[in-house]
């Protein structure tokens, strides 16, 4: 067995994904090194969230090998592979509306605590220290992702941009290795753009690998070590920016250039 | 410090209120309302019960009333001579186990029941949902109704009667007891039992909400796949949610065939199950005040058209022209809609409380 620490964090061999007669993923191969920054990009429906929903248990792949962290997956909920260590945010940002910023926050650190039904009856001293640590690390993560309104505030109450940090927030409460966002920049201006790109330089700085699927080509290119572009839900390249900046199949799927 | 103090205050004045309610009702509107006051806490805490499954972890249930019957049939099965007369060479003197012995049995079934009956509809949301327990809680009413036959196990339509009345260290909650000079008939003794067990799962309800595991109900109820995405285990805690409120259901359904010493189907329709949905989404879904508000107006409000209908149409009009039952069912309607249109989030809604919490956050930071 090799040393788990120098295998890449994910590997990925031949994924399939087929809804139906549809194929959106066809032998899609490749893996994440620890502590890069990976993008996926790619032009609309080449299968970009599809990749994204195996990697995080939401579908299972009809074909192909899923190595996470040394360990194979096969069929996996994403409760077992967020036990595993990989968090995620949604396209379309999916919050507890109807809960405070600091209780969504709060909902990320269940996986890595352990009070049950006894617990919260009896209340005892291990449950007390539990809950007060799960509301300092909530608070800080808070912090952390630069949320300056009150904890308290219902989530469906703050401003777009903080709702994909909190999104973050929340994401990073259960301790991930792999972090993996969904287009995190949608819909944010130039300023949040920028703090978001700051805000990803310091989680990676913090040892946490990031995926990242992004439609913001210039944040993709500024931010990411590495890149993979899909279309039609095939892997075309892959490489470091510059590189795939100039690749002709890529300007060929992007600009639809003359296919011989 | 000083608002905790407030409250505390508040609780103990509450707490006298509660104990004193009994003797100011007999004395007020007579002992039939203390009997009604009983059954209001009977319904509070099946209310309190749903509001797990519904208001915490959004799962609609409407087959809530089976616990109820499971916890009830417990008792009926176990302390009446029903089983001595069906099967006498099984039990030739009956079972007549302890009310306290049957208790938590009954609150493990109804459990149980909760997670058999919960475990098929995991994959269900909302409506689609709504229909298979609302078929199950069905299921279960039909079964005690025919299983008179080959075996007579429920006694079926007639139900079972004679039931052993709930005693504690030997004295016998049916009966006029004396304590410190003060004679507590029966009623007012079920009354300070029943105050105890509401104040109990109150007490439950409260710690739950306040927890990890209430967290994960309530990001289960805001988002299933968010909160599976961040690790829940969103199977196990629907199931947690299920017996949970089923064991509330069970234990409240022992206490009613303990008082009324007879249970039979009818008194499990679906109309019952409605009933307690309505007390939970009238008076504030997810919010225990809001379910008890709604649990006593409730049970309340049929008892008041009952005791006011007719003798104001015999007053009025010299005779019974409606029918305070079907009176009950267009006051009810018209209330649900009336609260569909300008309360939607119920009486008392859960997040008031929160909303102020905030106001004051808001003032202190400036």
């Amino acid at each position: 067995m090799n040393n788990p620490a120098a295998l890449p964090l994910l590997q990925l061999s031949s994924i399939g994904k087929q809804f139906g007669g549809l194929s959106a993923l066809s032998d899609v191969s490749l893996h994440i090194r620890r502590g890069e920054i990976y993008g996926l990009i790619g032009p609309n429906g080449a299968g970009k969230t599809t990749l994204f929903n195996v990697i995080t248990g939401l579908y299972q792949a009809s074909a192909g090998e899923f190595r996470f962290n040394g360990q194979r997956y096969q069929v996996c909920k994403p409760h077992v592979l967020a036990q595993a260590g990989i968090a995620r945010t949604f396209q379309n940002i999916r919050l507890f509306a109807n809960l405070t910023a600091l209780e969504n926050v709060m909902i990320g650190r269940h996986l890595r605590t352990r009070a049950g039904v006894f617990g919260a009856l009896l209340r005892n001293r291990t449950t007390r220290n539990e809950e007060h640590a799960i509301t300092e690390r909530a608070r800080e993560l808070l912090h952390y992702v630069g949320i300056s309104k009150p904890a308290q505030t219902l989530a469906k109450h703050l401003s777009y941009g903080e709702q994909r940090r909190l999104e973050i927030a929340r994401a990073l409460a259960t301790e991930p290795l792999l972090l993996a966002l969904d287009e995190p920049a949608a819909g944010m201006n130039a300023t949040e753009t920028e703090n978001l790109k700051a805000l990803l330089q310091t989680i990676r700085g913090s040892g946490i690998t990031v995926l990242l699927i992004e439609h913001d080509v210039k944040l993709i290119m500024g931010l990411c070590d590495r890149i993979a572009v899909l279309d039609y839900g095939k892997k075309i390249a892959e490489g470091i920016p510059n590189e795939v900046r100039q690749n002709p199949a890529v300007i060929a799927a992007y600009l639809g250039g003359s296919d011989d | 410090m000083k608002p905790n103090q407030k409250s505390k205050s508040l609780l103990v004045a509450l707490a006298i209120a509660l104990l004193l309610l009994p003797f100011v009702t007999d004395a007020l509107l007579g002992r039939g309302w203390v009997r009604i006051a009983d059954f209001a806490m009977l319904y509070i805490m099946l209310a309190l019960g749903l509001n797990i499954v519904v208001g915490y972890a959004g799962l609609l249930d409407l087959g809530y009333i089976a616990f109820f019957a499971v916890g009830a049939y417990c008792y009926a099965l176990t302390g009446s001579p029903h089983l001595a007369i069906a099967f006498p060479a099984l039990f030739p003197g009956g079972v007549h186990l302890s009310f306290w012995v049957v208790l938590p049995l009954s609150a493990l079934v109804a459990g149980g029941f909760g997670v058999l009956l919960g475990a098929p509809t995991l994959r269900l949301r909302g409506d689609y949902l709504a229909i298979v327990t609302l078929g199950f809680g069905e299921i279960i009413r039909i079964f005690l109704n025919n299983l008179n036959a080959p075996l007579n196990l429920t006694n079926g339509p007639q139900g079972i009667s004679r039931i052993d009345p709930i005693s504690t260290a030997g004295v016998s909650l049916n009966a006029t007891q004396e304590i410190f000079g003060i004679a507590l008939p029966s009623v007012h003794l079920y009354f300070y039992l029943f105050l105890a067990f509401t104040a109990l799962v109150i007490f439950i309800s409260q710690r739950l909400e306040k927890s990890r595991i209430g967290r994960a109900w309530m990001a289960i109820r805001e988002d299933e796949i968010a909160a599976s995405a961040m690790g829940i285990n969103t199977r196990n805690l629907k199931l947690l949610a299920f017996a949970m409120g089923a064991m509330f259901g069970g234990v409240s359904g022992t206490l009613f065939a303990g008082f009324q010493g007879f249970v039979s189907p009818e008194s499990f329709s679906l109309m019952e199950s409605i009933m307690v949905l309505c007390m939970v989404v009238l008076g504030g879904m997810g919010n225990i005040a809001g379910v008890i508000l709604g649990g006593v107006l409730l049970a309340l409000l049929p008892e008041i058209l009952r005791h006011s209908v007719v003798p104001m149409q015999q007053a009025l009009f010299g005779k019974t022209l409606v029918d305070p039952e079907s009176l009950r069912m267009l006051l009810f309607g018209g209330a649900l809609i009336v609260m569909m249109l300008y309360r939607p989030a119920g009486l008392w809604p859960s997040r008031v409380r929160r909303r102020e919490l905030d106001t004051d956050e808001a003032a202190e930071t400036v």
